[in-house]
């Protein structure tokens, strides 16, 4: 049972108050997309041991979707911020970076293709 | 056989005498006993049956890692069976029934099976029953059933009689174990100012000390722990509780906790278990240790027990439990039993030691009492039967020859200590192998982690792998302190209580007894008590290729029974890494999952059962609803009246009644439960745009459009009609049970996707309170109503056309009136304030009495839109079916670029013309089909099944056309019209239907349209 804060009302909240959202920062394809585009925008997901970012929604609290970075594998989580963003916040990307010597930003989606 | 002493028992008191019964037999025992201490004091060394080969066994431990000592508890709707009976308080009018056997615990006849154990190894099940394949389901797996097994399942009739409830608690630290070990670590944490929470899951506090003995500052154990237990209780930031277990450690700090409050006075009142739900940010564990068993022939029958549960029940309850006993132990501890039976009186026969130098001071005392040491031996078996009567002894070293035998009617064995690493381990703490004790303990080093990537667990005492008790006490200060400062807390050290224990010379870790014991001996060497798994078992799994622990461990089903191998595991897999030439470490643990020890199921439900279990919505008018004859089902957390029916009248005949009266007179429907989902602000056109397939941008203010929403798998996921009501304002209908999925679909597109766009969603479901008037008469009681009211909103064909609504006064109610039909009748949906749904629907009724008003459920409406083939999502679709598929093309805007789904509905699958089609379908006969029939054609499939081409979707009887009607997706269904296809029935009837037009009823829209 995770503990995330949501960044806008302030609450740690238990996971029972949060639905769970699947990875973050998606790119959307829609009419005109390559069957391909389509295809991995719809199926393909990361699932790496470490490192993720996820969309959840304050369900039973205020409502909003935000995004969480967290390794999957130990449980840490790096920090929670605004789902209104295309990339995670510099300040989350530095946090990541310290604690995982060598990590950047993408380089998780490197093995996709 | 056991008896009760005269003197010791701590935990008894004598001037208390319980009345019990125990297989239907009268018994006695005493206020503190357990139900296994007591059942020693009367001479019941035997208390069950084995699950496989239905063997004698008695109780083997004294605590929650007991296998053998299950009992069936209470009577009617207070029964469970499976309980430990270490862990049951005595009570009076107790009653307890041994498990596993038929006609009786002492002539059992499946016993037969020991007889057949050759044959009954690991695996044997899959290796005999596999041919011929019938046989299984009608012969095998009968038998099994029958003859394998624990206590009988409760009667399902019978809902459990107690209540059960859930408590949340936040701590800084939580202690989980009240031992000597936990109390220390609880004193420094709490010392800080911390937060402490103790759970001991005993009624009695101080572990396993005051029987263990030694000094602690100077005094007995049990008068610090009283003195410690005073101190914490004066603490306001300490709370301790008692049969409470630390049952489960989960992600980022959270642990449950069972704590069980009237088992043991029931009757009492107030919730049987409660289940604790445990926010902590550091969590200590102080489980202690359990003693691991030693595997020699015959180390299960009744009177073999472990050594320091046997000191258990001398010291704590006064149990004698033999005449003659034979101690057989790899370590020094065991010893400490010997003491205590010589000074109890019991006679100890032998104490047999496998090591060659035997052991130090403990051993010497046991000598000084002219107490017989063999160095170097063994057990060569213990002879079977319903309790010990011989035990033979041999060389530890050898194969189990040239033996010497005793008489004896007790065994205690002991085969050193393992952690209890359980709590340390739930949430991915790992272990490291210590040679020293044989045994896994915490590996400090690597802990479970919490949300900022810190370790939360701190393991204390015997459970971090410390023994004796000055170093436990040490271990236990500075793992309190070390919490309570990770917690937060400034540091303050506070110094350990001198511990002092007999000093203890190097154990042997002896995994097979004698060592190179043959086949004979080790075909009766058991490891897994509960689930009968023996060392010829594990080894028989290793030669058959099965090297890992976890694929071993469920081929031979180790360490799988209700006490999850609390005594089996580390013998189990020291004998797997043996067989395949590996060490311990190498071969590792099976993962530990909670709970511990199991807890009830009523505990995890807690208060959330009958009509707790879930809220149910209700609208303004369900108590009318009720007191007229609402024969209710369920729709999402709504009730809704399926039929509302009349004195003597059965609930189809309800719906047929209603079906015509709404056809031919006037109905009315409580349609509250319809979604409202207010969609407003300058770019909610360009965002309905995208939600729905069709342009709902375009709509003038004051009409209604039907609208479908789809995934951006272009699966159909909700319908209704949408309504503009004013420039920058819609309103969106819902399915009943899509309000709040499709509120949040809608919040999730635009908070996470388009968060630029200016649109408010608001869901305003519960705000009205909405009725749709329904029937040829829909309205004259409309006009009715406006006349006695003195005016109101002109409901005329000119002024509100059909597809359109308006806002005003209806029968002197504030309303909006909506001309929509999901019957194809004359109809106006209203919608009205919530709390002045019930005074409308009353006027309604009253004015429509005279035009033959009835009021109506969902089954009528479902029929009616049946009958006009208008599709029902979740009965035409099913997450798998697309807009085209229903010939809903009609609703697809080809104008706009983009909807969600679009893209989806052009990828190949989708436009492929295989797929199947809504169609009507007619029975040749005129009969109902059954719901969810699947239609076969030609030719087999590579299964040998026949071809389907189609299924039934929605299936009727038709009041209004005297016949069954269905709608169903068939195979190139809309080019089929007028032949016939057949629908096998589960019945073994075949069902012929023709494909027809799906509109039954008044196609041309004429009725509506008025």
């Amino acid at each position: 049972m995770l503990i995330l804060e949501c960044p806008y009302c302030g609450v740690k909240a238990e996971e029972t108050e949060l639905a769970a959202g699947g990875e973050a920062h998606l790119k959307r394809f829609g009419p005109g997309s390559s069957d391909d585009e389509f295809h991995d925008y719809l199926f393909m997901r990361e699932n790496p041991k470490g490192v993720h970012f996820e969309r959840w929604r304050h369900a039973n609290g205020c409502g909003k979707w935000f995004h969480a970075a967290r390794c999957t594998m130990t449980l840490e989580v790096f920090g929670t911020y605004t789902a209104q963003t295309s990339v995670p916040t510099q300040e989350i990307q530095d946090k990541i970076a310290a604690k995982r010597p060598g990590w950047t930003w993408r380089e998780f989606a490197d093995g996709k293709k | 056989m056991s008896t009760r002493l005269a003197n010791q028992g701590r935990l008894i008191d004598r001037s208390k005498q319980i009345d019990f019964t125990f297989n239907g037999k009268s018994m006695k025992g005493y206020a503190g006993d357990t139900l296994a201490s007591a059942l020693l004091a009367n001479g019941q060394v035997m208390m069950g049956r084995s699950f496989k080969y239905h063997r004698p066994r008695g109780v083997v431990a004294s605590g929650s890692e007991e296998p053998n000592a299950l009992m069936q508890l209470g009577v009617g709707d207070r029964y469970e069976p499976n309980q430990r009976a270490t862990t049951t308080e005595l009570f009076s009018g107790l009653t307890a029934q041994s498990q596993n056997h038929w006609p009786s615990l002492e002539f059992d006849v499946l016993s037969v099976n020991n007889k057949l154990s050759r044959f009954l190894t690991a695996g044997f099940y899959y290796k005999m029953f596999i041919h011929p394949r019938p046989l299984w389901k009608h012969v095998y797996e009968p038998i099994i059933r029958k003859s394998a097994g624990l206590g009988a399942a409760p009667d399902k009739e019978l809902k459990d009689a107690d209540t059960y409830e859930h408590f949340y608690f936040f701590a800084d630290v939580l202690v989980i174990g009240g031992g000597v070990a936990g109390l220390q670590a609880a004193k420094a944490a709490a010392a800080t100012g911390a937060k402490v929470l103790v759970l001991e899951q005993n009624s009695h506090w101080g572990g396993r000390a005051p029987v263990d003995g030694g000094t602690i500052d100077g005094e007995a154990p049990d008068a610090w722990i009283e003195k410690t237990l005073e101190e914490l209780r004066g603490m306001d930031n300490v709370t301790l509780r008692d049969r409470c277990m630390g049952s489960g450690v989960y992600d980022h700090g959270y642990a449950l906790g069972y704590e069980r409050l009237t088992d043991h006075v029931p009757g009492q009142g107030g919730p049987r278990h409660r289940l604790w739900r445990i926010r902590a940010t550091r969590i200590v564990t102080a489980t202690g240790a359990i003693e691991r068993p030693l595997s020699f022939a015959g180390n299960d029958v009744p009177g073999v027990m472990l050594a320091a549960s046997m000191r258990d029940y001398v010291v704590n309850w006064g149990i004698n439990p033999g005449q003659k006993v034979v101690v057989a132990t790899n370590n020094d501890d065991a010893y400490r039993t010997a003491l205590v039976l010589h000074d109890a009186g019991v006679e100890v026969v032998r104490v047999v030691d496998t090591r060659e130098t035997g052991g130090g001071a403990l051993m010497e005392a046991v000598r000084e009492k002219g107490i017989r040491v063999e160095l170097g031996r063994a057990i060569a078996k213990v002879k079977d039967g319903k309790c010990v009567t011989e035990v033979s002894i041999c060389a530890q070293n050898g194969e189990g020859g040239a033996r010497e035998t005793v008489q004896a009617d007790a065994v205690a064995m002991s085969g050193g200590w393992s952690p209890v690493v359980h709590l340390w381990s739930h949430c991915g703490g790992k272990l490291i192998w210590d040679e020293k004790n044989a045994n896994f303990r915490p590996d400090a080093s690597r802990p479970p982690l919490g949300h900022d990537g810190t370790g939360f667990v701190v393991p204390a005492g015997a459970a971090n792998g410390e023994f004796g008790l000055g170093a436990l006490l040490e271990d236990a200060a500075a793992a309190g302190s070390k919490a309570a400062e990770e917690a937060g807390f400034p540091a303050k050290t506070v110094a350990a209580a001198k511990g002092e224990s007999e000093a203890e010379v190097q154990m042997e870790a002896v995994w097979l007894m004698p060592a190179k014991a043959d086949i004979k001996l080790r075909m009766k060497s058991w490891l897994d008590y509960q689930n009968d798994v023996k060392v010829s078992d594990v080894q028989l799994a290793a030669r058959e290729g099965y090297e890992s622990v976890e694929h071993t461990k469920r081929y031979t089903t180790l360490g799988m029974a209700t006490d999850q191998g609390k005594l089996s595991n580390i013998n189990g897999l020291a004998i797997l890494a043996d067989s395949l030439n590996s060490e311990i470490p190498q071969v590792g643990t099976t993962t530990f999952r909670p709970p511990y020890h199991p807890i009830s199921l009523g505990a995890i439900a807690g208060e959330a059962r009958a009509e707790i279990f879930q809220p149910v919505r209700k609208t303004p008018i369900a108590d009318w609803m009720d007191r007229n004859g609402a024969d209710w089902e369920p729709v999402g957390q709504w009730r809704r009246p399926f039929a509302i029916t009349r004195p003597g009248e059965d609930r189809h005949a309800a719906v047929n009644r209603e079906v015509k009266n709404t056809r031919e007179n006037l109905g009315l429907l409580d349609a509250s439960t319809l979604g409202k989902l207010v969609v407003k602000g300058p770019d909610a056109g360009k965002f309905l745009d995208m939600m729905y397939t069709n342009m709902m941008s375009t709509l003038k203010i004051g009409k209604c459009r039907y609208g479908l929403m789809c995934t951006e798998n272009g699966f159909l996921m909700d319908d209704g009609v949408v309504a503009r009501i004013d420039e920058d304002t819609w309103l969106c209908h819902t399915t009943t049970g899509g309000a709040e999925r499709i509120h949040g679909w809608m919040e999730e597109w635009l908070q996470t996707e388009w968060w630029d766009w200016k649109v408010y969603v608001a869901n305003v479901t519960e705000q009205y309170a909405q009725v749709a008037v329904v029937g040829p008469n829909a309205r004259k009681v409309l006009e009715k109503l406006n006349a006695a009211a003195g005016g109101g909103m002109d409901v005329s064909k000119e002024a509100l056309p059909f597809m359109e609504w308006r806002d005003g006064k209806i029968g002197g109610f504030d309303a909006r009136a909506y001309r929509i039909s999901f019957s194809g009748e004359l109809s106006y949906e209203i919608a009205v304030a919530a709390s002045e749904g019930q005074a409308f629907w009353d006027a309604l009724y009253e004015a429509g009495k005279e035009f033959g008003v009835m009021p109506y459920g969902t089954e009528t409406l479902h029929i009616l839109r049946a009958e006009k083939g208008f599709i029902m999502i979740g009965d035409e679709t099913d997450g798998t079916v697309i807009p085209q598929d229903l010939g809903l093309h009609w609703a697809l805007s080809k104008k706009k670029e983009d909807y969600l789904g679009k893209r989806a509905q052009a990828r190949s699958h989708m436009v492929d013309p295989e797929r199947w089609q809504l169609v009507g379908l007619e029975t040749v006969d005129g009969s109902v089909l059954p719901d969810g029939a699947y239609a076969v054609g030609e030719g087999v499939n590579a299964n040998g099944q026949r071809n389907m081409i189609g299924r039934v979707t929605s299936t009727y009887f038709s009041a209004t056309l005297n016949k069954g009607i269905a709608m169903g997706l068939v195979k190139h269904g809309p080019k089929r019209m007028g032949e016939v296809i057949e629908f096998p029935g589960t019945d073994g009837k075949t069902y012929k239907a023709k494909i027809v037009d799906p509109v039954f009823y008044d196609k041309e829209g004429e009725k509506q349209n008025v």
